[in-house]
């Protein structure tokens, strides 16, 4: 789960890093309030969207009097900011972050990530602020230094202050880019997060460490014992098929093509996908109903899937281990009459109970196209997608 | 043969009484040798009950002791997972298998490290478990799709086992053993670990090895196949049409930085002489075309 920026510096000063003093606003009004409140002569205001590259979008400006502060937050307040991160369409902004302005004298970048080879969590550090560490790692990895961090000591004031020697922190600096380092562990841990992102960490005239951002991303498999990370988070930062899914607890992601899926298991679910694709058709969506799915479920999948306008056809594939078959049957046949079905619906069952599921298909009267195994119905949704 | 387990395993099961660990527990007892593999439950709560005739013990190493097991499954909700996994590890078990999914990577992460000098071996968590065809089956697999044979099968995913078990038991070859890592990002057993005991097993001829994308384990298993596998691998990646930075289903499926993608994997495991195919309808066939050469 993300978090916005103005949240995510909430957390790191909790842990003791500081940021530049700030308030979050909803209003062009709260924008320039805000800013009279903050005092002094630069303000930034930057748009609070979960994707990242907002200040080459035009989302992130710097004003030079509260007029200027009106002026920008009206302009970037119900904007589309367009990033890399957001796709063509961009995403709408609906909050500010007016922060008062800070001198750069050195722009770097810390970040933490959960590290799959050495399972630790790895503190990955670079002189090259402001850049996506992506593209430092492509074009100039000997820039990053890295530590895989030992969860019983923690991250060490040894590591901590080579580390920030090995970017060029000045030594004048280094207690507190310490201070600051392990703040960002202590809070990456604590939080239960999978990724955490300080770019740039700044070092200002007056030899202070201050994070200029604030990027988090958390293990969706802890939210229940982080119940303060959960009222952090905004749904309008949400894709709302999405969040229709998870209340239902499928795992749903739309994607832009025009084949509907519904598929047992994620693997399954993607390789479904990558078949589709095979035999030139595209899918719509990435849909695991999961091991204990019932017939309730089935249908919500079915009817989340019926909003897509690009819908064409939908492949029904289930590898029945833990899920029967006829309960899938039951659920598909359920939901083909409860909301009217407008497209072609291939369905293929194999495993648990299969004969059972596919006798109350046939028996259903519905026109249901019935899949012999993986490629065979997968050419066929193809083919009914194309209307053939 | 088999790898890891046969038909004379003793298993203790963490987490028998609830609703899911009975549902399983159940179709593993019924399941070829089950009714005497099946040994011992663990429930602080229930000690000296029993299920379906299973004991019931207060903790693994009153189950251990009693019952001379030395695997146990996992079944215990997600937020005591990762304890169930350290209390096994501490009771010196060779092999723990845990099905829970949706465990917190950061309990994980503390659990490895607890592992590290320990002989325990972990498959999971948010996996399968494994099966050796006709002797014993330990997880949530469907059983009756399995055939006795000589192919071994590994993968990070669930039904996509199935789906390379069906399509070569259907094609009339059998399996020595299949195995379900998991999906996430920190696991016990990778694709390389298990590759090697089959390469050292005299029953197993060839093997299936299905991934997905996320991480860097298929590549780094690819190049240890190079170098020492002595048999044939056929090879399936699930997720080229997976957009990038997005979850899908298993929290280790991210794309993220330019690495872990299907394309780039499928390219390593491809140089390195696996078969591999894009297409997961064929990952029987490709093994048959590689048998029959």
């Amino acid at each position: 789960m993300k978090i916005h920026e103005y949240q995510g510096k909430e957390i790191l000063r909790e842990f003791g890093v500081p940021t530049p003093r700030g308030e979050a606003c909803f209003s062009v009004d709260e924008a320039v309030a805000a800013a009279q409140k903050l005092g002094g002569k630069v303000w930034v205001v930057k748009a609070q969207i979960h994707a990242g590259g907002r200040g080459k979008g035009g989302g992130v400006k710097v004003a030079k009097s509260p007029d200027e502060v009106r002026q920008f937050a009206g302009q970037i307040l119900g904007m589309q900011l367009v990033t890399h991160q957001t796709g063509p369409e961009g995403q709408k902004v609906r909050r500010l972050l007016i922060e008062e302005g800070a001198q750069i004298v050195k722009e770097l970048y810390v970040g933490m990530v959960v590290d799959r080879a050495s399972q630790r969590v790895a503190l990955l550090a670079s002189s090259e602020g402001g850049m996506e560490i992506e593209e430092v790692a492509k074009h100039t990895p000997e820039k990053i230094h890295t530590v895989r961090i030992d969860p019983t000591t923690g991250l060490t004031g040894a590591e901590a202050s080579k580390v920030a020697r090995d970017i060029g922190i000045p030594d004048v600096a280094n207690a507190e880019a310490v201070k600051v380092l392990q703040g960002l562990y202590r809070a990456f841990v604590e939080k239960d997060a999978m990724l955490a992102e300080i770019n740039p960490l700044i070092v200002t005239a007056d030899n202070r460490v201050v994070a200029l951002d604030a990027k988090f991303n958390f293990d969706s498999n802890a939210l229940y014992r982080r119940p303060e990370i959960v009222a952090m988070r905004d749904l309008d930062e949400e894709d709302p098929a999405e969040i229709e899914a998870s209340k239902f607890d499928l795992s749903y992601i739309q994607l832009d093509g025009n084949i509907g899926c519904l598929v047992n298991g994620a693997g399954l679910a993607m390789a479904t996908m990558d078949i589709i694709k095979l035999y030139g058709g595209s899918p719509a969506n990435f849909l695991d109903v999961g091991g204990g799915a019932t017939k309730e479920k089935v249908a919500e999948a079915f009817k989340l899937m019926l909003k897509n306008p690009e819908l064409r056809a939908i492949l029904v594939n289930i590898f029945g281990g833990i899920m029967k078959c006829d309960v899938i049957a039951e659920g598909v046949v359920a939901a083909a009459r409860e909301v009217n079905l407008t497209v072609p619906l291939v369905v293929r069952l194999e495993g648990t109970n299969v004969e059972l599921g596919k006798k109350i298909l046939a028996d259903s009267g519905l026109p249901i196209i019935s899949g012999n195994d993986m490629a065979d119905a997968a050419q066929k949704v193809v083919a009914a997608a194309k209307g053939k | 043969m088999s790898i890891l387990i046969n038909k004379d395993t003793k298993v203790i099961t963490q987490g028998m009484t609830g609703k899911v660990g009975q549902f399983h527990t159940f179709h593993c007892k019924q399941y070829a040798n089950g009714a005497n593999c099946f040994v011992a439950g663990v429930n602080p709560k229930k000690a000296g009950e029993d299920f379906e005739g299973i004991p019931v013990y207060a903790s693994v190493l009153d189950a251990k002791k009693a019952t001379g097991a030395t695997v146990s499954v996992i079944y215990v909700p997600p937020a005591g997972a990762a304890a169930a996994i350290d209390e096994a590890v501490e009771a010196d078990l060779d092999l723990v298998i845990c099905i829970t999914e949706g465990v917190p990577v950061h309990d994980m992460l503390k659990t490895r490290y607890k592992m590290q000098g320990k002989r325990t071996i972990l498959i999971g968590p948010n996996c399968p478990g494994l099966i050796t065809p006709d002797e014993i089956k330990i997880g949530i697999m469907p059983g009756h799709i399995h055939k006795k044979g000589r192919i071994g099968v590994v993968s990070r995913s669930g039904t996509l086992t199935y789906e390379a078990v069906g399509q070569l038991s259907a094609l009339g070859y059998g399996q020595s053993s299949c195995v379900g890592i998991g999906g996430d990002p920190i696991n016990g057993l990778k694709h390389i670990d298990v590759l090697k005991l089959f390469n050292d097993d005299p029953e197993t001829d060839a093997v299936i090895m299905v991934g997905e994308i996320g991480g860097t384990d298929e590549e780094e298993c690819a190049r240890w196949i190079k170098g020492n596998m002595k048999k044939p691998v056929v090879g399936f990646i699930a997720g080229v049409t997976a957009p990038p930075g997005k979850r899908m289903g298993h929290a280790g499926a991210i794309i993220s930085g330019g690495q872990g993608g299907a394309n780039e994997k499928l390219a390593v495991m491809e140089e390195c002489g696996i078969h591999i195919t894009r297409n997961p309808a064929e990952m029987g066939r490709t093994m048959q075309k590689v048998l029959k050469k």
